[in-house]
């Protein structure tokens, strides 16, 4: 006989309070779980994203928006007075102060074509440099030559194409030379030729929709190299993918404070269910710690049996909250991410750290209840019996 | 040579003006291995005399030792230590803890010491067969009789051998029959030398006893 089988046995016979402490560190438990898994989920998979994103600057035409309100209501906005880039003009990013960084440039032309009495999206590209802005395409086929495009899975699904088959756009004929696996973006729906040909195309010799720019290198200055490329090109704007992702950041830091905040809301009532419940034990076992003081256990003995107990459900607790929290951010991660694929995977530190954070739970709320219970007098105890 | 020894001890209860003098001025001493029984009506300070001397109530005055320890000179802890040292409760409700099998129980007073499991074991089964117990180790309080109940009590008091026996009214719920054998167990341990206090208010009983303290009132009357 120990204070451990002691306290096993209370709880064993006791179980309608044990399992209402459990479920009130549960409750807690499982939101901070929940919270947290889901945003650490968020946030890695943007943090992903723009690891897979080849690209991290964007350079597009200035261009200047109206927006157009009537009544108070918003109904959009117009654009008017676009700038065009040059193609040449991508040559000052050679003259920038941290050109070193750049690891590619890739210029695109985009304009509509009608294939097939289809209009459809042709996109001119340089095929040098896609392995570094586009890593996770695979093409089954061959990159084109200047005669050649390659179709997007779903555009080569629609215009029902193949490898070798001919496509006319704007009395040019071009060979399919490859079609792309899908890739769940916007590539799916385009077809890609050399940039020279599809300028050629589309009437746009020498100029450029966008370039993409790539400076994957460990601690690169995005913010800074994006100052520098916007005083090298005057008219064009450019914009770092980090900070596009920065609103949506934002919100999720947001979400996150939301989510704290909320969780120690739900925690702190899954303190007080477990102080209120505790003492409501020791009241109801008044006579029992009596016996246990008369027959010679210590203070320190009833206070040990009373947090033995409170450590033991806040430990199952824990671990069943961190489970039960996962399984919840797993159901509901559908709702928050776009696409599929959001990993949620067994995080170890968060499991430990969780688990942790329940027992010191169960262990605060119960001490008031512990010295309670260590203080009563074995007389007056016992005068209860 | 006294080995319990009482001296002008006094326990009175109460506040806000009203006071309750449970136990007067009450000297008196009991030697090692004496049988004595306390008797008297009801709210007499019978009980709150037990509670004092098994070190579970702060007298309001005197001194109460046991073999030569001052025991309301020690701390809280230090009188834990002594109550699981030197003395065994009965209780006359048994008492005992109803999610615990008959042997855990009989075990409860040796959990804290630091000894092996196996070795508190054997102790408690002991304890068990000197009260003719041990075939009903492994029984939950509910499922023995009120009897069986008493002598698992009793078993419990006397697990770890104390040289003292405080028992209060353990017959009190006992048929007459039952209430001799569990008095015969008590005669048994005390010729093996355990001293014995017990509360009664039954003459038969108090019969078994070599000595008999009366109390009225809240004093001790011979």
């Amino acid at each position: 006989m120990t204070l451990k089988n002691i306290a096993l046995s209370n709880l064993r016979r006791r179980k309608a309070k044990a399992g209402f402490i459990f479920l009130g560190l549960l409750i807690g438990v499982t939101a901070v779980v929940a919270f947290t898994s889901l945003i650490n989920a968020l946030t890695h998979d943007i943090n992903h994203k723009l690891e897979k994103y080849g690209a991290n600057i964007l350079i597009v035409p200035e261009t200047e928006n109206l927006s157009l309100t009537y009544g108070g209501l918003s109904l959009g906005g117009i654009s008017f007075e676009m700038k065009e880039i040059r193609e040449e003009s991508l040559q000052n990013l050679r003259n920038i102060k941290n050109a070193a960084n750049v690891a590619a440039v890739g210029p695109m032309v985009l304009g509509a074509i009608r294939v097939d009495n289809r209009n459809i999206l042709l996109a001119g590209m340089d095929f040098n440099v896609h392995r570094f802005l586009r890593p996770w395409w695979t093409i089954y086929g061959a990159i084109p030559d200047k005669d050649g495009l390659i179709a997007g899975s779903e555009a080569a699904r629609i215009l029902r194409l193949g490898v070798g088959h001919r496509v006319v756009a704007n009395q040019k004929e071009l060979t399919v030379t490859g079609i792309l696996e899908p890739t769940g973006s916007q590539d799916d729906q385009l077809l890609f030729a050399r940039l020279s040909t599809a300028q050629s195309v589309l009437g746009r010799e020498g100029r450029i929709s966008m370039a993409e720019v790539a400076a994957l290198c460990a601690g690169c200055p995005i913010e800074e190299m994006v100052r520098q490329i916007s005083e090298a090109l005057p008219g064009a704007k450019v914009m770092g993918i980090k900070q596009v992702v920065e609103g949506r950041m934002e919100t999720l830091h947001h979400f996150e404070r939301f989510g704290i905040g909320i969780s120690g809301l739900v925690m702190l009532v899954g303190a007080l269910v477990v102080l209120v419940t505790m003492m409501g034990s020791v009241r109801e076992r008044t006579s029992e710690f009596g016996i246990f003081r008369a027959i010679g256990f210590r203070r320190s003995d009833l206070i040990r049996i009373v947090l033995l107990e409170a450590g033991i459900i806040s430990a199952v607790a824990g671990l069943t909250g961190y489970l039960l929290g996962l399984g919840i951010t797993k159901a509901s991660i559908p709702l928050f991410a776009e696409g599929h694929g959001v990993a949620v995977p067994f995080d170890p530190t968060l499991a430990g750290g969780i688990l942790i954070l329940s027992v010191i739970m169960g262990l605060v709320s119960s001490a008031y209840p512990a010295l309670v219970a260590a203080r009563l007098d074995p007389s007056d105890a016992l005068r209860s019996l | 040579m006294s080995y319990i020894k009482a001296s002008s001890l006094a326990k009175q209860y109460g506040n806000n003006g009203i006071v309750v003098q449970a136990v007067r001025e009450m000297s008196f001493e009991i030697s090692r291995g004496e049988f004595a029984v306390i008797m008297g009506q009801s709210g007499s300070g019978k009980s709150t005399l037990l509670s004092l001397m098994g070190a579970l109530n702060t007298p309001t005055s005197g001194t109460y030792s046991v073999d030569g320890i001052d025991v309301y000179s020690l701390r809280s802890d230090q009188r834990a230590d002594f109550r699981r040292e030197f003395l065994g409760f009965v209780f006359q409700s048994f008492h005992l803890i109803p999610y615990l099998t008959v042997l855990e129980n009989v075990m409860l007073p040796l959990t804290t010491l630091k000894t092996k499991v196996q070795m508190k074991r054997q102790m408690a089964s002991n304890a068990l067969e000197r009260v003719g117990l041990e075939n009903k180790s492994n029984r939950l309080p509910s499922e023995i009789s009120g009897g069986e109940q008493e002598r698992v009590a009793i078993a419990r008091a006397i697990v770890n051998e104390p040289p003292i026996l405080l028992a209060d009214e353990p017959t009190g719920n006992l048929d007459t029959r039952t209430s001799e054998g569990i008095m015969d167990r008590f005669q048994s341990l005390n010729s093996d030398g355990m001293t014995i206090v017990m509360v009664t208010h039954n003459r038969e009983c108090a019969n078994y006893a070599r000595r008999v303290l009366q109390l009225s009132d809240g004093l001790l009357v011979n």
